[in-house]
């Protein structure tokens, strides 16, 4: 038992467990494998610290459901243009707790860019909030916000993060 | 006299159209120009965007911006008056003021602890008189004379703008009567600052201001709005120009003429875009809740040279552009709506501004287009890029969208100021 806050190390296995097929799925370009992680009525929002800290709403991406989310991943597929990269996502440590069955995460996350050229770059640091919910006995993505320290963002912002 | 740092850059380059029709690759690689750039065009006789009043309501209330690549606080003074000072103290050159924003009765430098009131003025130097007489500054140093530099500042309609030179005319005649009228249709009622976007683009920052007074790639490179069914390239549209070119207004509108003349009789032949018909899932991000008197849907203004004001349907923000070197530039964008908004018009703006910025569906191709220039110029200085669209010569009002006329009349500004003679060996 976590004597901090409740959680069992099976239910904090299955959240690193979630957390590591998110990185896995993003850095493999599954990117439609990748939204069935999250619920219908999901909440996908990455934002700034610069914004978070003044509180000003603003987002630098914002889905609020699934179908949005699908609609952002066909659109990288089918119409936009950006530059050819590969991603690789490193999740820091995964801390859960957990409220009336929802089960909130935060980790920290290091994002790097690499081009077919093979030169990296690191793109993006900042820490991601869940909000995880099991549904049919799996355990899903109800609310991800990333906040990323890095809000001045390099080149432009395709694939998520 | 000396020369200033750079100037002889500009006999390695040449202009070999009057009309700007050819610009060579050297403008936007060489760091002699960019240097001659900061003193003739960000330092010269033009007004900066430099903040929005509202982010800036009451009395001690600053933000640090940038002026090219000069660090710049933008505050409030006491009296409620607006002032723009060099973030440069006058003692040994330090940054004054080290945060992003905030509220302070006075700038001080942590280095020396000068401090500086809301209007620049030196007001505090410990131990000028030294202790006991012994230490210190001369007797005859003059405070008066060690001022933060300052901006000369007008606003316009909640919009502050900047400069640093005393040739520049007043405002809105900078404006002209197209683009004042295009800085008060955005600004006609209180906004409401909803935050920032920043990007940096590993470009020139020239290939960023052609981009915006490029119409005709709107519907090429951009294809959200064409693959989903919602803008195409031939639809009613145009760009609009000053009396000198150097502003732009790209413009689209709804109703009007229809298509007849695009993808279907071939507009888009010999690529492999096109009308693809299919439907997003979640089509709301595309409602448009019509909120200005005109029919303009999208209306993006170019101010030369550091700005742009954007409407995108009901996405609303003012774009200022961060010159870092010739080789990278900053696009920070402050993204905004009205005071009486009520939440579901804000909740829409805030949805809808999935389509603009550096993650923006339908804009964040422009700075890889941006890079992808940038890089491949990096040889042959001296050949040049192509601007024919929409016709050689005069720079003029267009009245569609296949153009890239009014990125001549930046160019041509440009040369003016720059001290260029476009054409001379044409
Ligand atoms: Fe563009």
């Amino acid at each position: 038992m976590n004597a901090i806050c409740g959680i069992s190390p099976e239910m904090h296995l299955e959240v690193t467990m979630l957390f590591e097929e998110y990185g896995r799925l993003l850095d493999a370009d599954r990117l439609e494998d990748w939204t069935t992680l999250f619920l219908p009525d999901c909440l996908y929002e990455i934002i700034s610290r610069e914004n978070v800290e003044q509180n000003l709403p603003l987002s630098l991406m914002l889905c609020d459901s699934r179908d949005m989310l699908d609609d952002r991943v066909y659109s990288l597929r089918e119409a936009n243009v950006f530059n050819i990269h590969y991603d690789c996502h490193i999740i820091g440590p995964v801390r859960v707790t957990a409220q009336d069955g929802m089960w909130t995460a935060t980790a920290a996350y290091s994002l790097f860019q690499s081009i077919q050229a093979g030169e990296t770059r690191l793109f993006s640091v900042g820490r991601y909030h869940a909000e995880l919910k099991r549904v049919d006995g799996v355990l899903r993505i109800a609310k991800m916000r990333v906040l990323v320290d890095t809000g001045a963002i390099l080149t432009l912002l395709a694939t998520p993060i | 006299m000396t020369a200033p740092a750079g100037a002889d850059a500009l006999s390695r380059y040449t202009f070999p159209a009057a009309d700007c029709s050819r610009i060579p690759y050297g403008m936007y690689r060489d760091p002699d120009v960019f240097e001659l750039e900061q003193e003739r065009i960000f330092r010269g006789p033009i007004w900066n965007y430099l903040a929005l009043e509202a982010e800036i309501p009451n009395p001690g209330d600053y933000r640090l911006i940038e002026v090219g690549d000069t660090p710049v606080i933008v505050n409030r003074a006491r009296d409620g008056s607006l002032h723009a000072l060099v973030n440069r103290c006058s003692h040994r050159g330090a940054e004054v003021q080290r945060n992003l924003h905030g509220n302070t009765k006075v700038h001080t430098c942590c280095y020396h602890q000068w401090s500086f009131d809301l209007t620049g003025k030196l007001i505090g130097v410990p131990f000028q008189k030294g202790i006991k007489g012994v230490g210190g500054l001369p007797a005859d140093f003059d405070k008066a004379c060690h001022n933060l530099q300052r901006l000369r500042v007008e606003t316009m309609n909640g919009a502050i703008f900047g400069t640093f030179c005393e040739e520049t005319p007043p405002l809105e005649e900078y404006l002209g009567p197209v683009f004042t009228h295009q800085v008060k249709r955005l600004f006609h009622k209180p906004v409401k600052v909803l935050g920032y976007q920043r990007q940096r683009i590993f470009g020139n920052w020239k290939l960023y201001t052609d981009n915006l007074r490029d119409p005709n790639h709107g519907g090429l490179l951009h294809m959200f709005q064409i693959t989903f069914g919602i803008a195409r390239l031939s639809g009613t549209g145009g760009a609009r120009v000053d009396a000198d070119g150097k502003h732009n207004l790209s413009w689209a509108a709804q109703g009007g003429r229809t298509d007849q003349d695009g993808a279907s009789d071939g507009g888009y032949a010999g690529t492999d875009r096109g009308d693809m018909n299919i439907k997003l899932k979640d089509p709301s991000l595309l409602r448009y809740y019509k909120e200005f008197p005109d029919n303009l849907t999208l209306a993006v203004t170019s101010l030369f040279a550091n700005a742009a004001l954007q409407q995108i349907g009901n996405t609303l923000a003012v774009r200022q552009l961060r010159p870092r070197s010739a080789d990278e530039f900053e696009i920070v964008s402050t993204f905004f709506g009205y005071e009486d908004d009520d939440e579901a018009m804000t909740r829409h703006r805030l949805r809808k501004a999935n389509l603009a910025g550096p993650a923006g569906l339908v804009s964040m191709e422009d700075g890889e287009a941006v890079e992808l220039v940038h890089r491949a110029i990096v040889r042959d200085m001296d050949k040049h890029s192509i601007v024919e669209f929409g016709g050689r010569g005069p720079v003029t009002d267009q009245e569609n969208l296949i153009s890239d006329v009014p990125m001549r009349g930046f160019w041509i500004y440009y040369c003016k100021l720059m001290g260029i003679r476009a054409g001379e060996t044409a």
